[in-house]
């Protein structure tokens, strides 16, 4: 995992240091809330239905066992003892209090961590593949990239008043655990015809208001090119983005009203400039960052089997555990979507156990996922039944992984101020009827249920297989009903279906769309999302509506 | 319709309804805002000691109001989904 440098830690304290001097004159009154606001908001504090709530930042959803029992700790001194996963690999706290806010900055400082650029027009935390370093099937650990792109972005002064916010995401491998192509940039590590490796540059993808899947800008750039590459973009984005208008003021607004060949000409033109300037890292630099994500001291020789006779671990084991690229390890998820949970919620107390799990048995290392859970990427196979058990004693075994009940949802109206509906219940009810069998839930297999309370997408709607979208009708709480997207190499959006409906009418609605695509599917074999892709919307739309 | 008063807490963000004196962080406390209200709200966003402070409509009577707004329920209850956190004098299950 990577360390802070001096000058890592020197940004953090000064950063800390300065916005708890804001925090001060806010508290003495010697600056108002509106002067405040866009402060605390670039220090990753918002003002929620309950209280403050605050964002964290993990980088790459990388986090140590230290790291994790720091985030417990803010939970338990700070919080309601509990703390939220995001979509953006990130974790939220809920019940955050103005005046414990500079105690909270130093300590989350400690080990490495702070809240800024969680929030604001600026470039927010780059995400990564969840199975980084462990995949069998990546050409590279994709987050010594991210990482470079995490310190060329941090408090960059050019880019932290953007027209909007900026998401970047960076995978390695075909497979797109990352939805790059529903980033601002998305970038794939791969190796071109000449063996030489380099990035795929996705640009002006995104979800919100306005869903759009991002579009190839250039098709390959060499590693040791791709931030002034990433510079040149960002630069055309902040002389053109459109800050008239704050629904147009996403990067996939200029490049949908460029188009493509146009955006890409001026990102040319743009880097043809910048790039003899220098700007990228030295060797030495990739150097020493790649070194810092060298492999764990796996052990050589480690057993390659797994004893599966008890049969509630091996349903973990084929539902929740990936093949590691190392013989005799393993990729173990857990799950955050327990019975009657709340999607992405863990307790103080489960972190704590998560961290020492991953001390214990999985080399330090922690990720959070895109979908709200958190991975322990290199364990060795004859520990996991030990693990396992532990993880079942904290209730976080449920052996669910990208099943019905494994649901996206975001904070909705039970914490959120941008909210329409509320989001949680729906998840809740719909993983309610199916959370009792686990058989039925594989029968069932691969179903990306995303629910987000507003349409700002936070909890992916438009990349579901179903999607569903909180909507206000009248003063009243209402959903609409949305098929078809999904955020992976595949990636599409969704549609609506047709009207929406009230929160006992959506659960059904799910219900039958799942109920005909079991009787409509060609084999079992076959997913969800492939049945839609090859029906068509026609018939689920009849068995949802007739 | 009636209308309250409520806002959040600068220090420490928490929930605040206007009680006729002060704030209380229970909604069975707040009290009807009149014609008085106006230069109370002014008052109060001079002083910014209070964060959104806004008038929010509701119905019922004094002790038992209910907002007519879901999100303002919530705000009043607590998520409802963590009943173990409701701040007690509106419940859950009347969001
Ligand atoms: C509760 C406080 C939150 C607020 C105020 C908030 C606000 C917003 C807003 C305004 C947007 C739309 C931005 C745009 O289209 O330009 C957005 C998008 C998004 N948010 Fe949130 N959000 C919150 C929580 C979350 C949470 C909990 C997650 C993760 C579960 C999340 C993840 C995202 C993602 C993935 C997007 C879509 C990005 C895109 O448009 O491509 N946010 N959020
Ligand atoms: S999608 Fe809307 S309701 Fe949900 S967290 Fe985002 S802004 Fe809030």
């Amino acid at each position: 995992m990577y360390r802070y440098d001096q000058y890592d830690q020197a940004i953090v304290d000064a950063r800390v240091a300065e916005f708890k001097d804001q925090v001060g004159r806010r508290l003495r009154n010697e600056i108002t809330e509106d002067q405040f606001k866009p402060l605390r908001l670039m220090n990753g504090l918002y003002l929620q239905l309950h209280a403050y709530m605050l964002r964290v930042a993990i980088p790459y959803g990388t986090l140590s066992g230290t790291q994790m029992r720091m985030l417990a700790h803010i939970a338990r001194t700070y919080d309601r003892d509990y703390g939220h996963f995001t979509t953006r690999q990130n974790i939220q706290y809920n019940w955050i209090k103005l005046e414990q806010f500079s105690d909270l900055l130093d300590d989350l400082s400690k080990v490495e961590m702070h809240a800024f650029q969680t929030s604001g027009n600026c470039i927010r935390n780059i995400s990564s593949d969840q199975f980084a370093g462990a995949a069998a099937d990546e050409i590279a650990d994709p987050r010594p990239y991210a990482e470079l792109l995490r310190q060329w972005s941090t408090l960059h002064p050019e880019f932290s008043f953007l027209p909007r916010k900026f998401k970047i995401a960076v995978i390695a491998s075909d497979s797109d655990r990352a939805a790059i192509q529903l980033h601002d940039i998305g970038l794939q590590l791969y190796r071109n015809a000449d063996g030489v490796t380099g990035f795929r540059v996705y640009v002006g993808g995104g979800m919100g208001r306005t869903p759009i899947i991002g579009k190839v800008v250039r098709e390959f750039i060499p590693v040791g090119q791709f931030l002034s590459y990433s510079e040149a973009i960002l630069r055309v984005y902040n002389r053109h983005g459109r800050r008239d208008n704050i629904y147009k003021a996403r990067i996939k607004i200029l490049v949908t009203e460029l188009g493509i060949e146009e955006f890409t000409r001026q990102v040319e033109a743009e880097w043809a400039t910048l790039e003899p300037l220098g700007l990228d890292a030295p060797q030495a630099e990739y150097d020493r960052i790649i070194a810092q994500f060298a492999d764990p001291a796996y052990e050589i020789g480690a057993p390659d089997t797994i004893d599966l006779s008890d049969p509630d671990f091996k349903l973990w084991v084929d539902q929740n555990v990936h093949a590691h690229k190392q013989p005799g390890y393993a990729i173990a998820t857990i799950s955050l979507k327990p019975k009657s949970g709340i999607p992405g919620d863990a307790s103080s107390a489960q972190m704590d156990v998560i961290a020492d799990l991953a001390e214990k048995y999985a080399h330090d290392e922690i990720r959070v996922t895109h979908s709200q859970n958190l991975v322990l990427a290199h364990v060795r196979k004859v520990d996991l039944y030990a693990m396992w058990q532990a993880l079942a004693a904290a209730d976080l075994a449920t052996p669910n992984l990208d099943l019905v009940t494994d649901i996206i949802a975001c904070p909705g109206m039970d914490y959120c101020t941008l909210a329409n509906a509320r989001s949680i219940p729906i998840a809740q009810k719909i993983a309610a009827k199916f959370e009792n069998s686990i058989s039925e839930q594989r029968d069932i297999g691969e179903l990306k249920i995303k629910v987000s309370g507003c349409i700002n997408g936070c909890g992916h709607h438009h990349a579901g297989h179903i999607g569903i979208l909180g909507v206000d009708k009248k003063g009243e709480e209402a959903y609409q009903l949305l098929l078809g997207g999904s955020g992976a190499e595949d990636a599409s959006l969704a549609k609506i279906l047709g009207p929406g409906f009230d929160e006992n009418g959506i659960i059904d609605a799910v219900d039958k769309l799942i109920a005909f695509y079991r009787s409509a599917r060609s084999a079992p074999t076959e997913r969800f999302l492939d049945t839609y892709r090859r029906l068509g919307a026609a018939p689920f739309k009849e068995a949802v509506y007739a | 319709m009636p209308r309250i008063l409520t806002g959040n807490r600068l220090e420490t963000g928490d929930v605040l309804w206007w009680h006729g004196r002060c704030w209380s962080t229970q909604i069975k406390d707040a009290v009807e805002i009149g014609a008085e209200g106006e230069a109370l709200l002014a008052s109060l966003i001079a002083a910014e000691r209070i964060n959104d402070p806004t008038f929010i409509e509701v119905t019922g009577e004094p002790g038992a109001f209910v907002p007519t707004t879901t999100r303002e329920r919530v705000r009043a209850s607590g998520p409802s989904v963590r009943a173990d956190l409701a701040r007690g004098s509106l419940s859950v299950e009347a969001i």
